[in-house]
C-alpha cells in the first residue's frame, strides 16, 4: 500500500514532466510520422532550448519572450537539419546526427558551461517543480496543460491550411507532391523547423521545471518522444482519427510513459537501468508491426479456390 | 503547344551500364492533338514523359511547353502547366489523405500555397460534382482515405487531379497498365471524355496497340531512343495492326519485339 501512496504522492510531478514531454513529443511526431523522416536533431535542440532560456531568464528577459526566442533557437537548429538533407544531399538520420553533435559545441558556448541553474527564489520562473502541488494558477500542471491546449490548436488550424496539406503531402508521397507542384524539398525543411521548434519550446519549459539547463538534457529524447507516440498510438490510435486528437493522444502517451516510468521507479527498479528500459520497450514496439506482416506471411491460409 | 527538340539523354554514363535512353527526339504537338506513344521496353517512351516533366535533367536540346522553355526548370515548378498519371496507381495519390484533401491539393497546382485554408465548403460540393462524371461511387465518399481505394478507382482519382486545373500538356505513362481489362476500359473512356471535353494536348503511351491505333489523331511508335513511326489523321484512323508493325520493321529495321505489346494486341 505504501507504492500507491508513494505513487499518487509522485503523480502530479509525473503529470506536468509527461505534459512538458507531450511537446517534444508532438514535435517528434511531426517529422517521424508526417514526414517520415526519423530526425536525429532534437536530442540537441531540446537543450539548445533550455539553454537559450535559462539563459535569457538569468540577463532579466521577459519569461514569454524567452519562450519564443527558444522556439526560434529550435527553428534555426531543424533549418540546419533540413538544409543539410535537402540542400547537401545527407540522408536525413545522418543530417540530424551531425546537426545534433554541433549543437552540443553550440549549447555549451550558449551557456558558458555544462550545467547552468536558475533557482526559482531568486527568479521568476513560468514553472517549477516546488508548485507542482499547489493550488494555483502558477502550477505547472495548469499553465503547461493551457499552453499545450493551445498549441495543439494552432497545430491543427496550420495543417488545415494550404500551406500545411503541402507538408503533409510531401510526408505522404513524394512523386506526387511534385507532379502537384509542391516543392518537396522546401516543406521537408519546414517541418524540420516546426518540430524542431516545438521540441526547443519544450527543453524550455523543462530547464525551468527542473531549475536547470543541463547540455545533455536531451541525450535519449528522440526515444522519449518516439516510446510518447508509440504509446499514444497503441492506446488511442482506433479511437482518435481526428488530426487534434492524435496530437492529443501524443501527449497522453507521454503523461502516460512518464507515470509507468515512475511506477517502476517506485517499485525498486534502478534508475539507472531506465534508459535501458526505455529504449527496449521503443524497440519492441517498432518491431510489432513488422512481426505481423512477417506472421502473416508465414501463415498464408490453405485452401481457396485452386485456378480461381 | 509542345515542342521538343532534338533532346537526348543517357543513364550512367561512362559506366559499365551506360544505357542511351533518348537518342535525339524530336517533337512538335498543336493544340488538340492528342498523340499515343508504343513501343519494347527500354524505346525511351517512359524516358521521353519523364523529361518533358522534369523528373531527370536533359543531356541536350530543349523543351517548350506553350511558349515558356521549361528545360531548366524544376519538375515541381513544371507541375504548373502539367497533368501527370502514371503507370502505378500508388504514385499519383497520397494513400493517408482523403480524397478531397488530394482533390485540393490537385486544386493548388501552379499556385502560392498560403495560409489560407486547404480546402473551402464551396470546393467540397464541386468535387462531389466532378466525381459523380467518373461514375465509381465516390461522389459519397470525400472523406475517405485514399488508400481505402481500388486501383481503377485511384487511377480514376488521379486523372481527375490531373485535369482539375486544366493542364497544358497531359500526360499519360502507361496509366491503365496496372488494371484488370474491364477496369482498364472504363479508365481509358474517361480519359477520352475529359480530354474531348477539355481539348487537351495530350501524351498517352500505351502497350495495347489497338487502344493506339484507336484512340487520339496521331501515333509514333519508338525504339532505341528515336521516333520512328509517326502517323496522323486519315492515315491513322485506317492503319491496322498488321501495317503498323510492317511500318516498324521497314523504319527500325528490326522485328517488333515486346511481349507485353504483342500479347495485348
Amino acid at each position: 500500500m505504501e507504492i500507491f501512496s508513494q505513487l499518487f504522492n509522485a503523480l502530479p510531478g509525473s503529470i506536468s514532466q509527461g505534459l512538458i514531454w507531450g511537446i517534444m513529443a508532438i514535435g517528434v511526431y511531426l517529422t517521424y510520422r508526417i514526414l517520415d523522416i526519423p530526425d536525429l536533431t532534437v536530442d540537441g535542440s531540446f537543450a539548445t532550448g533550455g539553454a537559450v532560456a535559462v539563459v535569457l531568464i538569468l540577463n532579466g528577459c521577459n519569461l514569454w519572450l524567452a519562450m519564443l526566442l527558444a522556439f526560434i533557437a529550435g527553428l534555426l537548429a531543424g533549418a540546419i537539419t533540413g538544409l543539410l538533407h535537402t540542400l547537401m544531399g545527407i540522408p536525413p538520420i545522418l543530417a540530424g546526427i551531425l546537426t545534433q553533435l554541433a549543437l552540443y559545441s553550440i549549447n555549451l558556448k550558449i551557456m558558458g558551461k555544462a550545467n547552468q541553474s536558475v533557482n526559482v527564489n531568486q527568479t521568476d520562473l513560468l514553472v517549477s517543480l516546488r508548485w507542482v502541488k499547489e493550488f494555483a494558477l502558477h502550477n505547472p500542471l495548469i499553465t503547461v496543460g493551457i499552453v499545450l491546449a493551445i498549441l495543439i490548436g494552432l497545430l491543427y488550424w496550420f495543417f488545415g491550411t494550404e500551406m500545411g496539406c503541402a507538408i503533409r503531402a510531401t510526408g505522404a508521397n513524394l512523386n506526387m507532391s511534385r507532379a502537384q507542384g509542391i516543392n518537396t524539398n522546401f516543406n521537408k525543411v519546414l517541418g524540420i523547423m516546426l518540430s524542431n521548434g516545438l521540441v526547443a519550446f519544450s527543453g524550455a519549459f523543462l530547464a525551468q521545471y527542473q531549475g536547470f539547463a543541463d547540455v545533455k538534457m536531451g541525450q535519449g529524447a528522440i526515444v522519449i518522444g518516439l516510446a510518447a507516440v508509440i504509446i499514444g498510438e497503441a492506446l488511442f490510435g482506433k479511437i482518435f482519427k481526428n488530426f487534434a486528437l492524435r496530437l492529443l493522444s501524443v501527449a497522453l502517451g507521454s503523461i502516460i510513459y512518464y507515470i509507468v516510468v515512475q511506477a517502476v521507479i517506485t517499485m525498486g527498479l534502478d534508475a539507472n537501468l531506465l534508459k535501458l528500459l526505455s529504449a527496449t520497450i521503443v524497440a519492441i514496439f517498432l518491431a510489432i508491426p513488422y512481426w505481423k506482416r512477417q506472421y502473416a506471411q508465414n501463415h498464408i491460409k490453405k485452401g481457396g479456390k485452386v485456378n480461381a | 503547344m509542345l515542342d521538343i527538340i532534338n533532346v537526348e539523354k543517357t543513364f550512367n554514363p561512362g559506366t559499365i551500364n551506360e544505357k542511351k535512353a533518348l537518342n535525339g527526339i524530336n517533337l512538335h504537338l498543336d493544340e488538340g492533338d492528342f498523340v499515343t506513344v508504343i513501343g519494347g521496353n527500354g524505346a525511351g517512351k517512359s524516358t521521353m514523359l519523364n523529361m518533358i516533366a522534369g523528373v531527370y535533367p536533359v543531356d541536350c536540346g530543349s523543351i517548350v511547353v506553350d511558349g515558356v522553355d521549361v528545360t531548366r526548370l524544376p519538375e515541381y515548378k513544371r507541375a504548373k502547366y502539367l497533368g501527370r498519371v502514371f503507370q502505378d496507381p500508388m504514385t499519383g495519390t497520397a494513400a493517408d489523405m482523403q480524397i478531397e484533401e488530394n482533390l485540393a491539393l490537385a486544386a493548388r497546382r501552379g499556385k502560392k500555397r498560403s495560409l489560407r485554408i486547404g480546402i473551402t465548403a464551396k470546393e467540397r460540393k464541386e468535387y462531389k460534382e466532378l466525381l459523380k462524371i467518373l461514375d465509381l461511387g465516390l461522389e459519397n465518399r470525400l472523406t475517405a482515405k485514399v488508400g481505402l481505394l481500388s486501383g481503377g478507382q485511384r487511377q480514376a482519382l488521379t486523372l481527375l487531379m490531373a485535369t482539375l486545373k486544366k493542364p497544358k500538356l497531359l500526360l499519360l505513362d502507361e496509366h491503365t497498365a496496372a488494371l484488370d481489362p474491364k477496369t482498364a476500359k472504363k479508365v481509358l473512356d474517361i480519359t477520352e471524355e475529359i480530354v474531348a471535353r477539355d481539348n487537351l494536348i495530350t501524351v498517352m503511351i500505351t502497350h495495347n496497340m489497338a487502344d493506339a491505333i484507336r484512340v487520339g489523331n496521331r501515333l509514333i511508335m519508338m525504339h532505341e531512343g528515336r521516333i520512328v513511326v509517326d502517323v496522323k489523321g486519315e492515315e491513322k484512323k485506317k492503319l491496322t495492326i498488321e501495317q503498323l508493325l510492317q511500318m516498324f520493321e521497314e523504319s527500325s529495321g528490326s522485328q517488333f519485339t515486346s511481349d507485353k505489346v504483342m500479347l495485348s494486341k
